[in-house]
C-alpha cells in the first residue's frame, strides 16, 4: 500500500475518533452537571459512579432558588449584564463610526489604546479600583460593576463594529446626506439598520463578559450578600458544608444556562464577529 | 472663519469618540497610573486616606514583596502554568480545527458544544472540575484504582515520577478551557486559505502529512504566533481559575493569586500594588523577548 494510501485510510479512521473524543472531553462534564443536579445528594454519596439518576428530583432547583437566593442573584446578574449591554452598545456605536469613517486627530493612537486596554491585566486595574471604591461608598453597589464592565467591553465592541461600519457602502451614506440627513440621524437610519448582525454580536458579547465575569464582583460586592451576583453566589456557597453539592449543581446550571442559550442562539455571528481580523492573518 | 470640511470632519470624530475615550481614560488609565503611585507608597485600607499624591514615596514595598517567601516559587508556577497551558490551548485548538475542516453532518453542532467550556461562567466550570474530581464522590475517582485528590494534593507519583499533581490539575483546566480560543481562530485562517495551494499539493502527489507539514502549517504560524502571544498575556496575569480550582494551595499559588491575598486578606495595598507591578513588569520583558525572537525571524521569511 502506497504511503498516501494508508495516511488517507488512517486519516479516515482517526478523524472521527478525535471528533468524538472532543465532544466527549467538552459536552460530558456538562452532562455530569445536569445529571447531579436532579438527584438526592444521599444517592450521589452511595452511588458516585452512577450516571443517570434513579429517582429525579427538582427540589434542588426550588431550593438553590429560593432558600438559597439565586433568584435574587439572578434579578442582581440580569440588571448588571443588561445595563451593560446598552451602555457599551450606546458608547461603542458612535465610538466605532468615528474610528471607521471619520479623520481626526489621534485616530491611530486610539487604536493602540484600545489594544493596551484589551489585553491589560485585570488584577492590576483590581487594586486601585478597589481602594477607589472603598473610599467613594461604592463598594456593594451594582453600579460601580457596571462600570468596570463597561470599561472593559468598550474596546473590543468598538473594534468588532468598526469592523461591520467599515463594510457599509460609503455611498450610502453620502446619497443619506444629499437628502438632508445630518451625520447623527444617517448613522441612525442608515448605518445602524444595515449592522444588526454586528450590533447583535456586540450586544452579546457585552452580555457574556459582564454575566460571567468574577473577579470584580468579588472585590465589589462580597461583603453584601443582597446584591451578589449569580457567579459570586454560587462561588460564596460552594464552600459551606450545610448545602449539598447537587443543590449546588442546580445553581451552577442556573448559572450557566442563560449563557449557553445565548450563545447557541447567536453562534455563528458571534465567532464571526471576533475572529474577523484573523482572517486576514 | 467658518471652518473647513475637514475640520468639521475631525471635530465630529473627536466628538463620537469621546465618550469611548472618558470611560477608559477613567476606569483604565487613571486607576493604572494610580496602581504604580500606591506601589511606591506605605498604603493600607487604614491609612488610605492620608496617602496623597504628594505622600511618601519609597521602594520598601517591592524590596518587602520581592524578599517574602513565596514569592519566586509563585512566579515560577505562574510560568509553568502559562506556558503549559498555553501550549496545550494551541496544540488542542489545532488538532480541533483541522478535524473539523471539512463539512460534515452535524458540524454546527459539534463545533457549538466545544466552543461551550469557553463561554460557561468560569465559576460554574471550577466548581464543576472541583466535584467531578472530588476524591469522595467525583466521578473521576470512581474510574480510578485509589482516589486522588487531584486539586489538593501538592506532590503524587506517577509511573515511578514525582509530578506536581494540583499544578498539573490547573493547567488541565487551562487547556480544557481555552482550547476552543484557538480553535476558533485557527479554523477561521483555515477555512480563508486559498483552495488552489491544496489542490495542487494534491495533484502532485502529495500524501495528507506532507500537504499538513509544507502547505497548511506555513500559513498557519501567523496566527499561532498571535494566540501565543494572546494567551500568555491572558494566561499569566490570570486570576479566576487558579483561585477557584485550587485557592492557591498545593503548589498552584501563582502571582494575581498572592495579589489578592495581600489586598484583601493582608489589607496591604501596597505591597499588593508592588506585587502586581512586578508581575506586569516580567509580562512586558517576556513579550519583548518573545517578539525579537519571532517577530524578527517572521520578517526574514517574508
Amino acid at each position: 500500500m502506497s504511503r498516501d494510501r494508508f495516511e488517507r485510510a488512517l486519516l479516515r479512521v482517526l478523524k472521527p475518533l478525535v471528533i468524538m473524543v472532543l465532544v466527549l472531553m467538552t459536552a460530558f462534564p456538562f452532562l455530569y452537571m445536569v445529571m447531579l443536579s436532579v438527584r438526592d445528594i444521599q444517592e450521589l454519596i452511595l452511588e458516585p459512579g452512577s450516571l443517570w439518576p434513579r429517582g429525579f428530583t427538582l427540589d434542588t432547583y426550588v431550593d438553590v432558588l429560593t432558600r438559597q437566593g439565586f433568584l435574587s442573584f439572578l434579578r442582581n446578574s440580569a440588571i448588571v449584564a443588561l445595563a451593560s449591554v446598552a451602555v457599551t452598545l450606546l458608547i461603542s456605536i458612535p465610538g466605532a463610526y468615528a474610528v471607521a469613517r471619520l479623520r481626526f486627530f489621534g485616530r491611530r493612537q486610539v487604536h493602540f489604546l484600545f489594544l493596551a486596554v484589551y489585553l491589560f491585566p485585570a488584577i492590576v486595574l483590581a487594586i486601585p479600583l478597589f481602594v477607589l471604591f472603598t473610599m467613594l461608598g461604592l463598594r456593594g453597589s451594582l453600579f460601580g460593576l457596571i462600570l468596570v464592565y463597561i470599561a472593559q467591553t468598550v474596546p473590543v465592541t468598538v473594534y468588532m463594529l468598526r469592523n461591520y461600519f467599515e463594510t457599509v457602502p460609503r455611498s450610502v451614506e453620502e446619497a443619506a446626506a444629499i437628502d438632508g440627513c445630518t451625520r447623527l440621524s444617517t448613522i441612525w437610519r442608515v448605518v445602524l439598520p444595515l449592522s444588526k448582525p454586528a450590533l447583535m454580536a456586540t450586544g452579546l458579547y457585552a452580555f457574556m463578559i459582564a454575566w460571567n465575569e468574577f473577579l470584580f464582583a468579588l472585590l465589589f460586592l462580597v461583603e453584601k450578600r443582597e446584591s451578589w451576583t449569580v457567579s459570586l453566589g454560587l462561588s460564596q456557597l460552594a464552600g459551606s458544608i450545610e448545602i449539598p453539592t447537587t443543590v449546588l449543581m442546580a445553581g451552577s446550571v442556573v448559572l450557566t444556562l442563560p449563557i449557553v442559550i445565548v450563545f447557541f442562539a447567536s453562534e455563528r455571528l458571534l465567532t464571526e464577529g471576533l475572529t474577523a481580523g484573523a482572517e486576514k492573518g | 472663519m467658518t471652518p473647513t470640511l475637514r475640520q468639521r470632519e475631525g471635530r465630529a470624530g473627536l466628538a463620537l469618540i469621546s465618550p469611548t475615550l472618558v470611560i477608559t481614560l477613567v476606569v483604565v488609565v487613571l486607576p493604572l497610573l494610580w496602581a504604580i503611585m500606591l506601589a511606591f507608597q506605605d498604603a493600607r485600607l487604614i491609612n488610605i486616606r492620608r496617602v496623597g499624591i504628594f505622600g511618601h514615596y519609597t521602594l520598601e514595598n517591592f524590596s518587602y514583596v520581592i524578599s517574602e517567601p513565596g514569592f519566586w516559587s509563585s512566579l515560577v508556577n505562574t510560568l509553568v502554568y502559562t506556558v503549559a497551558g498555553t501550549a496545550l490551548s494551541i496544540a488542542i485548538g489545532l488538532v480541533a480545527a483541522l478535524a473539523l475542516r471539512d463539512r460534515f453532518r452535524g458540524r454546527t453542532l459539534v463545533r457549538a458544544s466545544i466552543l461551550i467550556p469557553y463561554v460557561a461562567p468560569v465559576v460554574a466550570v471550577a466548581f464543576l472540575w472541583e466535584t467531578m474530581l472530588n476524591p469522595q464522590y467525583g466521578i473521576v475517582n470512581t474510574w480510578l484504582h485509589e482516589p486522588i485528590a487531584f486539586l489538593s494534593q501538592a506532590r503524587g507519583e506517577l509511573l515511578g515520577v514525582r509530578v506536581p499533581v494540583a499544578l498539573f490539575t490547573v493547567i488541565a483546566f487551562e487547556a480544557w478551557r481555552y482550547f476552543p480560543f484557538a480553535f476558533l481562530f485557527i479554523l477561521a485562517r483555515l477555512q480563508a486559505l486559498p483552495a488552489e495551494l491544496d489542490e495542487a499539493a494534491v495533484v502532485d502527489g502529495a500524501t495528507p502529512t506532507q500537504r499538513f507539514r509544507y502547505v497548511i502549517m506555513p500559513q498557519l504560524w501567523r496566527i499561532i504566533a498571535l494566540l501565543s502571544v494572546l494567551r500568555f498575556v491572558f494566561t499569566f496575569t490570570k486570576f479566576d481559575d487558579v483561585y477557584l480550582l485550587t485557592g492557591g494551595g498545593a503548589g498552584t499559588e501563582v502571582v494575581s493569586v498572592r495579589v489578592y491575598n495581600f489586598l484583601t486578606a493582608r489589607d496591604d495595598i501596597g505591597a499588593s500594588a508592588a506585587q502586581a507591578i512586578v508581575l506586569a513588569v516580567f509580562l512586558v520583558v517576556f513579550l519583548v523577548v518573545y517578539l525579537r525572537f519571532f517577530g524578527g525571524g517572521e520578517g526574514e521569511q517574508r
